[in-house]
């Protein structure tokens, strides 16, 4: 780790840390307008972090968020939107929850079996989106919102067709079939903090492995910031649009996987529902990198789950859905704005050191 | 210095302008005066700095230091507004039109004259562009399509449109380059008119002939900065070449060994597919060798296939027929990265769009296109100790000024840039070299270090197919030159027998053969 480094490292945490001051104050004032006092709101809101229980609950609400903020990364880092997670983890829990009930197996295997099973779903699911575009030149974007839709009508429809069970003692919640206890994914901390969180962990481990430190990800990187240069060094472009749309999509299919195989152990309407979609803003607030994801997914899961506390003061939680919109928009704007100056100053130093460097050597010779 | 009118009654005057970008001083201490009614050229080479005093007179950026003056009034323009605004109109050298829709719309687009209601009175419109289309001698329905003209008349229509906002001074980058010659007479004939009605045109320029046949007076840029003014009747061709390239030019020629025998490129029969579907072909039955030891000049005016020639050889174009043989082997059927792993290296034509990645750090720079090479990886990881320090080999070979491996490409200076790309293309030991204009943009210490890297190479037993706008280059670094026009090698010359300017004649296709 170099100094040069570093500092780019710091003010890329500063100008995330920066915009979520922004969002602070901002709903500060909106509490304001609305009459309430923001000191109360921030106090009750951050006062809950010494609880561990509502830190349990943060972990546990960040452990799809950040799985799912890793799907729309990977295809950002080559300049793919993804907008497809939360059709891809739609199509990945209903064929997760139907096949993993249809087989048994011994226990781990069996939780591994389901997770395969989620990633190869997701996979095929986002492949049709791959494929559109390097076959028909299909914009990633509109073909990933459209399949969502598809996604969602088609699992609606197969769910309530094919794969309902009545359920005796639940008759209002209809269900699929329930898992076996051997698919069951434990908890860490007893039916508050789900064991998935060492696989979303896992999934930033394996993401910054694979685009930081492999040929692959240079590859990929390469054909993200410059797609000319890539292609003129020999980077199969579509190749690549095709794999990383089939990563993204695997990383996808276990979006759902906590509340699947960690929390309902069935298949029913509305599980795990806008969970794809906010991955969205966490790897823009985490600007792509697994620690930042890391962290916003954290924060994210923070404000989802201190935010019942507010309504014990009188103060409505929809605050906390305020800020996390002000957080993502300021994210973008401050974002921006911190890469030109710092570009700037990097282009000024070069210049510097190089100058300095010249009046050296001028004196030397002379 | 011969032509000195008296300060008042210049259209345009420029004195002590400067202008720095982080790391080059792109204008220094620029004098350009202009009298009203004349066409006035500014002439230098690729990268002597004439887009960017242009782009300062027409505001799209502020000088740090100097002064403008326009029609005797000292000015400041913040933005291009301002410039608009005191009559200065641009045409820009990528033209800036909505094909889908008509003349008339392309033209009032952002300054429509609007009535009541905020509705755009199209009759005034139309009928303001077609006396100024009279003015300028041009005939065109006003409701065709902007899409379905030719690159002539669309030039015509960036002309109105400029002429629309009330411009009376025009600038014109590089107004040719996209031109065949009888477009080029026409362009002029439409320039004339514009002075005789007293209008004036800036007309920036690298070709001498067209300078010297077509304009009033003449301004020379050399390395960023003013080197003379002068006129057709007191300069001739080789005189105004020599203002250009100056004195000091670096002599890229000189051979000390002998070209080898072996193939190292061999390209039979190639076509090529148009862009469109249905255009004609690109590239049309090309044949070509490069030995060993061999730099084979490719000379053509630009757009004229040798880009789809070096993508075909690159395995990138989509290839109708004919085979391409690296280094003895028929590669045709191969992917890109085979062929770049197997003997070719590459200097793309634009290292901005086609070379760097300029967000990334030099390391990863010099990486890209060798994340295979083993020195660099191990299994399917990339090794960045390792990166770092290849980075810095190729850095202190080619002498590339950086503070470090750690910089973002974008911090460097253009000829620093390209030398990396030199560096990065050359590290892979190639047999055979494309070098799409190696040199282009950069400064001249720059050029003499690639050039001197190039012939070195060569005299160890590459070969190079050199592509190139730079005649001098071209005759100084070539063992044989091959002419292309229109998507066809027409001409195979002699170097040592050949002048620019008849080079210049094959070029525009007006001679062909000697040799084919």
């Amino acid at each position: 780790m170099n100094s040069a480094r570093l500092q780019r490292a710091a003010v890329t945490a500063a100008s995330s840390i920066l915009a979520v001051g922004v969002a602070l104050v901002i709903s500060a004032i909106i509490l304001l307008v609305t009459g309430k006092d923001p000191i109360k709101a921030f106090s009750t809101l951050f006062g809950a972090a010494g609880d561990t229980r509502v830190l349990q609950g943060m972990a546990n609400r960040a452990t799809p968020l950040m799985i799912s903020a890793a799907a729309v990364a990977i295809g950002f880092k080559m300049n793919l939107f993804n907008i497809g997670v939360e059709g891809q983890m739609r199509v990945a829990l209903l064929t997760t929850a139907v096949v993993g009930a249809a087989v048994d197996l011994p226990p781990v295997l069996h939780v591994t079996f389901c997770l395969i099973v989620a990633m190869v779903a997701g996979a095929a699911w986002s492949g049709i989106a791959g494929y559109l575009k390097v076959k028909r030149g299909v914009n990633e974007v509109i073909s990933t919102i459209m399949l969502n839709f598809i996604a969602l009508s088609l699992v609606a429809w197969a769910f309530d067709d094919f794969f309902r069970v009545e359920s005796a003692t639940e008759s209002l919640l209809v269900k699929t079939e329930e898992l076996p206890r051997s698919a069951w994914m434990p908890d860490l901390v007893d039916r508050r903090l789900n064991g998935m969180l060492i696989i979303a962990i896992l999934v930033l481990v394996v993401f910054w492995v694979l685009i930081w430190k492999t040929k692959f990800g240079f590859r990929l990187r390469a054909s993200g910031g410059n797609s000319g240069a890539a292609r003129a060094t020999g980077v199969n472009p579509k190749k690549m649009i095709l794999i990383s749309m089939l990563i993204s999509g695997a990383f996808a299919g276990l979006v759902g996987m906590r509340a699947l195989l960690g929390d309902v152990h069935a298949y029913q309407n509305n599980l795990a529902e806008q969970q794809g979609f906010n991955g969205i803003a966490v790897a823009l607030l985490g600007r792509n990198h697994p620690l930042g994801i890391f962290f916003s997914a954290m924060l994210f899961g923070f404000l989802g789950e201190a935010s019942g506390r507010l309504q014990l003061e009188d103060i409505p939680k929809e605050i906390t859905v305020i800020m996390t919109g002000t957080i993502v928009l300021a994210v973008v704007i401050i974002n921006e704005a911190v890469k030109r100056w710092d570009d700037r100053r990097i282009q000024r130093k070069a210049a510097a050191t190089l100058e300095a460097e010249r009046v050296a050597k001028d004196a030397v010779t002379a | 210095m011969s032509v000195r009118p008296s300060a008042d009654g210049l259209a345009v005057e420029l004195s002590g302008i400067t202008k720095r970008f982080p790391g080059v001083v792109a204008n220094y201490d620029v004098s350009l005066q202009v009298r009203p009614g004349t066409i006035h050229a500014i002439v230098g080479e690729n990268g002597a700095g004439k887009s960017t005093l242009m782009k300062t007179l027409y505001g799209m950026h502020q000088p740090d230091e100097g002064h403008i003056v326009v029609n005797g009034q000292p000015v400041v323009f913040r933005s291009p507004t301002d410039a608009i605004a005191v009559g200065i109109g641009m045409v820009h050298q990528h033209f800036k039109l909505a094909d889908n829709l008509t003349i008339l719309e392309n033209i009032i687009l952002g300054d429509e004259p609007v009535g009541g209601r905020g509705r755009i009175k199209f009759g005034e419109a139309r009928q303001r562009i077609t006396e100024l289309a009279h003015t300028i001698g041009v005939e065109f329905d006003p409701d065709t399509l902007v899409g379905q003209l030719g690159v002539g008349q669309r030039q015509r229509v960036e002309i109105l449109k400029v002429l629309y906002r009330g411009a009376q001074i025009l600038i014109l980058d590089e107004p040719t380059a996209v031109l065949v010659p009888q477009e080029v007479e026409e362009l002029f004939a439409t320039l004339k008119r514009l002075v005789a009605e007293g209008r004036t045109v800036i007309f920036i320029s690298h070709k001498l002939d067209e300078v010297l046949t077509y304009c009033d007076e003449i301004t020379v840029i050399r390395q960023g900065t003013t080197v003379g003014s002068t006129t057709p009747s007191q300069v001739d061709r080789r005189g105004l070449a020599e203002m250009m390239v100056g004195s000091d030019l670096p002599n890229p020629s000189g051979r000390t060994t002998a070209v080898g025998t072996r193939e190292v490129l061999r390209v039979t029969g190639l076509d090529v597919a148009g862009k469109a579907a249905g255009a004609k072909l690109a590239l049309e039955d090309v044949s070509l060798v490069v030995h060993e030891a061999e730099v084979v000049g490719i000379a053509g005016v630009e757009g004229n296939g040798q880009f789809e020639l070096c993508e075909a050889i690159l395995g990138l174009a989509d290839t109708v027929r004919g085979s391409v043989e690296i280094d003895g082997v028929d590669r045709s059927g191969d992917e890109t990265k085979v062929r770049l792993t197997s003997g070719l290296s590459y200097i793309p034509f634009d290292r901005h769009r086609e070379g760097l990645l300029l967000d990334a750090p030099l390391w990863e720079n010099t990486m890209l296109g060798r994340e295979q090479d083993p020195s660099l990886t191990s299994g399917p990881f990339v090794v960045r100790r390792k990166a770092e320090a290849d980075a810095r080999a190729i850095i202190e070979r080619f002498g590339v000024r950086t503070p470090s491996e750690q910089v973002p490409a974008f911090a460097l200076s253009g000829g620093n840039q390209q030398k990396l790309v030199v560096g990065r293309e050359m590290a892979t030991d190639p047999k055979i070299l494309l070098a799409a204009h190696p040199t282009r943009g950069v400064d001249v210490g720059a050029q003499a270090a690639i050039w001197e890297e190039l012939r070195h190479a060569r005299d160890n037993g590459l070969g190079v197919l050199l592509v190139s706008a730079d005649l001098e280059e071209l005759i100084g670094m070539s063992d044989r030159i091959l002419v292309m026009f229109d998507g066809r090698v027409t001409a195979e010359l002699n170097p040592r027998e050949i002048t620019p300017e008849k080079l210049g004649s094959y070029m525009t296709g007006e001679m062909q053969g000697a040799g084919r």
